[in-house]
């Protein structure tokens, strides 16, 4: 078994065997991420190339930090600081960086099939690290990660996933992700933040937080992206924060020894009570140690010779 | 690097297959490295074993066993994945399949006894080694094989070897042991 893959685009069409692959050889990155010489030299003279179109400091310190414990040579790419601002579009930007030989190319871009475009476009490997609303796979993949090391299988797990489902790719790589292994997903929202159709991807619709709680082993937040929220999705934040805030007592609905996550950035006190980001259900701090391991496996698994 | 020793030929396909050394002559040698491993370390102070994947890790069990009974004292023991090490991952279309290293141990100032199967070219013992040293400087590093085949290429010697075996380029040695789910024994692949 191995990931027959140029690049990593979405984990809608991963198969079953393909995800476990990746966490299970994540698993060995965990333990060289314990080690007092964090490195190995599995992509000595390989080149990867950070393109990030969007802010993001979790996902791409994660991402340079993964590729430098590998050995690899890191490069990043930001918008304001690069010839993007002169009017160059991303493939001609992605193929002047492939022509100074870059193997895996990690793109963070606003537009939904940036990364799809790109991989059509360049020999390079190329890995999603996000695309507007369209998915996050390496999030979904930590998250599986996250959720296995704790002891819990997927076969039946019921995982709620909460808040503005519809602008999450995080939201849409965990559900094509769970629903594979079995899990029942449960996205829970106000009904403008739930995308039609989204039960269609095999997630069951909610519309009270205390209903979708009951007897999940996985609470699954989301950021409620603020910065977007010119739209009039709900009347305020406090109302927001009333009905789908995260707080000790919700928690407590939940399967005793639930799990508490969230991608980051947390907004403390909107979607989540600062009680419960600090709690011990909270595994929020693991799901960024998590993330280094599971970027170092994918980046091994993609760098096979081509 | 090590050829494909480690994985066994279903009977449908299975080429001709020498027998080298059977399950008595494995146990016989098992037993004879433990003693030597003794002797010349002057009994366990600062003695660690380290297995590398796959066969040498169930070798480095078996010779703890007989080190706790003959001295009764244990012996801690490691686990080594080398792939990561391998000097030809660049060039591989597939990577290979990435098993566990576990070294449970400060190995500083310890006296390290690397076990595998078979010693060929020497590369994965020169991985090990590398392996080894990003987990601490340990004071020697030792090595012992179950089978030493020749053709190598590179400057290593083992410090412990259950048998010589001379052999031609062109033939496969496997040793297929019990852990595997094989009956104990080292045989000769002709191709």
């Amino acid at each position: 078994m191995s990931l027959k893959r140029k690049d990593l685009l979405s984990l809608a069409p991963l198969s079953v065997d393909e995800i476990r692959l990746i966490l299970e050889t994540a698993d060995s990155f965990k333990e060289v991420s314990g080690r007092e010489i964090k490195k190995v030299p599995a992509l000595r003279g390989r080149t990867v190339v950070n393109l990030f179109f969007e802010p993001s400091t979790r996902t791409r310190t994660s991402f340079e930090l993964a590729a430098k414990r590998l050995s690899a040579d890191v490069i990043n790419f930001s918008p304001s600081s690069s010839s993007v601002v002169k009017g160059e579009t991303l493939l001609d930007t992605a193929r002047n960086i492939e022509a100074m030989q870059a193997d895996i190319i990690v793109l963070r871009h606003p537009s939904a099939g940036a990364a799809e475009a790109l991989a059509r476009g360049v020999k390079s490997s190329v890995i999603n690290a996000g695309d507007g609303w369209h998915e996050h796979p390496t999030q979904g993949l930590l998250d599986l990660y996250t959720i296995r090391e704790r002891g819990l299988s997927f076969e039946g797990l019921k995982v709620a996933i909460v808040g503005d489902v519809a602008h999450s790719r995080v939201a849409r790589s965990n559900i094509h992700a769970l629903a594979k292994l079995g899990a029942e997903v449960r996205v829970v929202g106000p009904p403008t933040m739930i995308p039609s159709g989204v039960d269609k991807l095999g997630a069951r619709v909610y519309y009270h937080l205390d209903e979708a709680l009951r007897g999940v082993q996985v609470i699954m937040m989301l950021r409620l992206q603020l910065e977007r929220q010119g739209k009039a999705m709900f009347p305020t934040i406090r109302e927001y924060a009333r009905l789908y805030g995260l707080t000790a007592e919700r928690v407590k609905l939940a399967d005793p020894g639930a799990i508490v996550m969230h991608p980051g950035p947390i907004n403390r006190g909107v979607e989540i009570a600062p009680e419960v980001a600090d709690s011990l259900s909270s595994v929020i701090l693991d799901q960024v140690a998590n993330g280094v391991a599971v970027r170092m496996g994918i980046l091994y698994l993609m760098s096979g010779a081509n | 690097m090590r050829g494909i020793k480690t994985m066994s030929p279903t009977p449908q396909d299975r080429p001709q297959e020498r027998l080298v050394m059977d399950t008595g002559d494995i146990a016989r040698a098992v037993t004879r490295i433990a003693h030597e491993i003794l002797e010349r370390n002057k009994g366990v102070q600062d003695l660690a074993l380290v297995g590398i994947r796959t066969g040498g890790v169930h070798l480095a069990h078996r010779l703890v066993k007989r080190i706790q009974e003959i001295e009764a004292a244990s012996v801690p023991i490691g686990e080594l994945d080398i792939t990561l090490y391998r000097d030809d991952l660049s060039m591989r279309k597939e990577q290979p399949i990435l098993r566990k290293t576990s070294v449970p141990f400060d190995i500083s100032d310890k006296i390290i006894v690397l076990v595998d199967d078979v010693l060929f070219t020497g590369r994965t013992i020169r991985a090990a080694m590398d392996g080894l040293i990003d987990f601490g400087r340990p004071a020697e590093i030792q090595l012992a094989v179950l089978v030493d085949r020749g053709h190598r290429q590179l400057p290593i010697k083992a410090t412990y070897i259950g048998k010589n075996i001379p052999t031609s380029r062109e033939e496969n040695i496997q040793v297929l042991l019990e852990e595997q789910g094989e009956d104990d024994r080292v045989v000769i692949l002709k191709a």
